[in-house]
């Protein structure tokens, strides 16, 4: 078992790459993983996640930048020379070699013998808990077997770096619970640097160390899930991960404290601004269904009743502001939290100043 | 399928109902005359009154007859390795080219199919011949004093056969490794292994059905080729068919010509058996999804 302290880091140094079709897959990305870490690369379908990964992995050679594992650039090394683990989203074992060849595979290349060959895969497949399964061939497993059998494939090589694309998609949601836990378990026993590919934002904020987020190509932000959900840089971050309410608005003042921005709904509020932004720019203000509170007081800003929509351990009203902006505002469900009736006029407030967040439009 | 019992109107009787007219078309052409031919070949004379297995032992002692039969098997077995090793990297480039590239590999391996036989094998005549392209061409070039004997050899006719019989190879291969996942040959790699180790651990088990339809339909067809066999192959060299052909049509002689028949449709149904054999066997790679 190797421990966490010689896991390979792997830096992505101004990766770019262009298809020979035109399309600009991935633009100018810059990461640096530790050691040990898990990473998940969020964005949604299209992105370039799948690209990125395979330029890692070696399938494809970037148009520019360099891909360093541990203290080497493995640019000019092939696919076959990267010791980089992949378990493909459709999971990809050999149809034809029963589950512990498929396990062994990577071994036999390197020219392991058989008899400790045997005894690898069976270790590998002990521990993803498939023991007893190594004759079968991969048609006889369910979908979360084969997905244990792929990791365990992956893993047998000893990899620098383990990248796993979309690996829960397919999965049903009890079942992917399952894998989430499972995966993360094997990866700290490993300690394997180690890339998912995610577009489910609820995967990527409970698995990953660090999350990087993608949006055509380009990265809008890396850091810790509590830094992407607490503080997002980027519009695109704020409404892609978690939900958010958007509202426009004009800057009155800008200080360190924050930013002070007339809604044209009505009202000010006070605001966090991650890039900066001056008096009367035009904004727009995101602002959390669950950081929004109905005060009582002239804070806020005003609006009316939609509708109440209970949905188990939260409450959530849609709330119509006067210039029009349809607004969710997501309570946590007490014994005496009260649906409130259609139409009725309520002002909404944040929870603490520097809870929105403005962006130049 | 499993609702088939409370279905309104049975489906299976249908489709066998339908199944009929071409049913009774295969008993009246095709059962009947191989009835007829079987019961020919149980004689002993060549006017077919003494019944007898004279005509097969006939054939099954006499080294000449064994011998035709022997290098008509030899000669599908040459034909259809041809086949194979030019038609794998064929249905290889197929799989890895863009497609304007793929109608082009299409429409070449599809052009023998669209001209005639009979156009076809002279087309290898004037290739093959004494004065023929090759032979002039080298002579012109001062490459060769006398012309190269190609027409009427082994060579020739293996050359002739493996093109006409291409398309048969070529399809069911195009069609099997286009089934084999992508990523399998990427997973591959990514494990450590080479190019060739991912070949023949990945991709040439897994186009195995491919092979195994290419090859039974090319040996099939290369074995039975009267009209290419006798024009590019000549005189000298005798096969089953015309072998056939020449103890029916010339010496007249039927019961022996039945049981040539006969032999020659066993021979040929032992080997497609193998290959169907094999073809289950690797079966279970087919799904490769
Ligand atoms: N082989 C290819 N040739 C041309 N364009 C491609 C190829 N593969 C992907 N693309 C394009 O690159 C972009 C990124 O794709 P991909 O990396 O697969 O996205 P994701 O995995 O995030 O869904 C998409 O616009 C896609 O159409
Ligand atoms: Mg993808």
């Amino acid at each position: 078992m190797a421990s966490v302290s010689d896991a390979k880091s792997l830096v992505l140094d101004r990766i770019t790459h262009r298809f020979a079709s035109g399309t600009m897959a991935v633009s100018d990305i810059n990461l640096d993983v530790k050691g040990g870490e898990i990473i998940a690369l969020l964005g949604p379908s299209g992105c370039g996640k799948t690209t990125l990964l395979r330029i890692i992995a070696g399938f494809i050679g970037q148009s520019e930048g360099r891909v360093i594992i541990g203290n080497d650039v493995v640019d000019a090394l092939p696919p076959n020379r990267r010791a980089v683990g992949i378990v493909f989203q459709n999971y990809a074992l050999f149809p034809h070699l029963s589950i512990s060849e498929n396990v062994g595979y990577g071994l036999a290349a390197r020219g392991v013998d058989k008899a400790t060959r045997a005894k690898e895969a069976q270790r590998l497949l002990d521990m993803v808990q498939l023991g007893q399964f190594g004759e079968r061939l991969p048609r006889q497993l369910s979908g979360g077997q084969q997905q244990r059998v792929a990791l365990a494939r992956a893993l047998a090589i000893k990899p620098s770096i383990l990248l796993l694309d979309e690996p829960f998609a397919a999965l049903d949601k009890n079942l992917r619970l399952d894998m989430q836990i499972e995966v993360k378990r094997l990866q700290r026993m490993a300690g394997t640097t180690t890339l998912i590919v995610t577009h489910d934002q609820e995967e990527a904020l409970s698995m990953a160390d660090r999350v990087a987020v993608l949006s055509h190509g380009h990265l809008e932000q890396f850091g810790t899930p509590s830094e992407i959900y607490d503080e997002p840089q980027t519009l695109f971050v704020n409404t892609f991960v978690g939900t958010a309410n958007r509202m426009k608005g004009t800057v009155l003042a800008s200080d360190a404290s924050g930013v002070k921005v007339a809604l044209e709904a009505g009202g000010e509020i006070i605001a966090r601004a991650p890039t900066p932004v001056s008096a009367s720019d035009k904004v727009t203000v995101c602002l959390r269904p669950e950081h929004l509170t109905f005060v009582g007081d002239d804070t806020g800003f005003a609006g009316e009743i939609g509708m109440a929509l209970p949905l188990g351990a939260t409450v959530v009203h849609e709330i119509r502001a006067k210039d029009g902006s349809s607004i969710k505002i997501s309570q946590a469900r007490t014994g005496g939290t009260p649906l409130r009736e259609a139409g009725a006029a309520v002002r909404v407030a944040p929870l603490a100043p520097g809870l929105a967040t403005v962006f130049p439009q | 399928m499993k609702s088939a019992t409370t279905a309104p109107g049975d489906v299976t009787s249908f489709s066998l109902g339908l199944a009929l007219p071409l049913g009774l078309a295969f008993a009246i052409f095709f059962v009947l005359p191989l009835a007829q031919l079987v019961y020919l070949s149980l004689h002993n004379d060549t006017a077919a009154t003494v019944w007898g297995l004279g005509q097969y032992v006939k054939f099954l002692t006499d080294p000449f007859s064994l011998a035709v039969l022997g290098s008509t098997l030899l000669l599908g077995a040459e034909v259809t390795l041809t086949c194979l090793v030019l038609g794998y990297p064929i249905a290889w480039l197929y799989q890895r080219s863009g497609s304007r590239v793929q109608t082009l590999i299409i429409m070449i391996v599809l052009l023998p199919l669209l001209t005639s036989v009979v156009v076809r094998t002279f087309a290898w005549i004037v290739i093959l011949g004494r004065q023929g392209i090759i032979n002039s061409v080298l002579q012109s070039l001062g490459l060769i004093g006398t012309p190269l004997r190609m027409i009427y050899t082994q060579g020739g006719l293996i050359a002739a056969l493996a093109q006409v019989q291409m398309p048969l190879m070529v399809l069911p291969l195009i069609t099997a490794i286009g089934r084999i996942d992508p990523n399998l040959s990427d997973a591959s790699a990514s494990l450590g292994a080479g190019s060739w180790r991912t070949f023949v651990k990945v991709m040439l088990p897994l186009s195995m059905p491919g092979i195994i339809a290419g090859c039974t339909l090319t040996y099939a067809a290369a074995i039975t080729a009267f009209i290419t066999q006798s024009l590019v192959g000549g005189g000298q060299m005798l096969f089953m068919p015309m072998y056939l052909y020449q103890q029916a049509s010339t010496l007249q002689n039927w019961p022996f010509a039945a049981a040539i028949s006969i032999i020659f449709l066993f021979a040929v149904l032992a080997i497609v058996a193998l290959f169907s054999t094999l073809g289950r066997r690797a079966r279970g790679y087919g799904d490769a999804r």
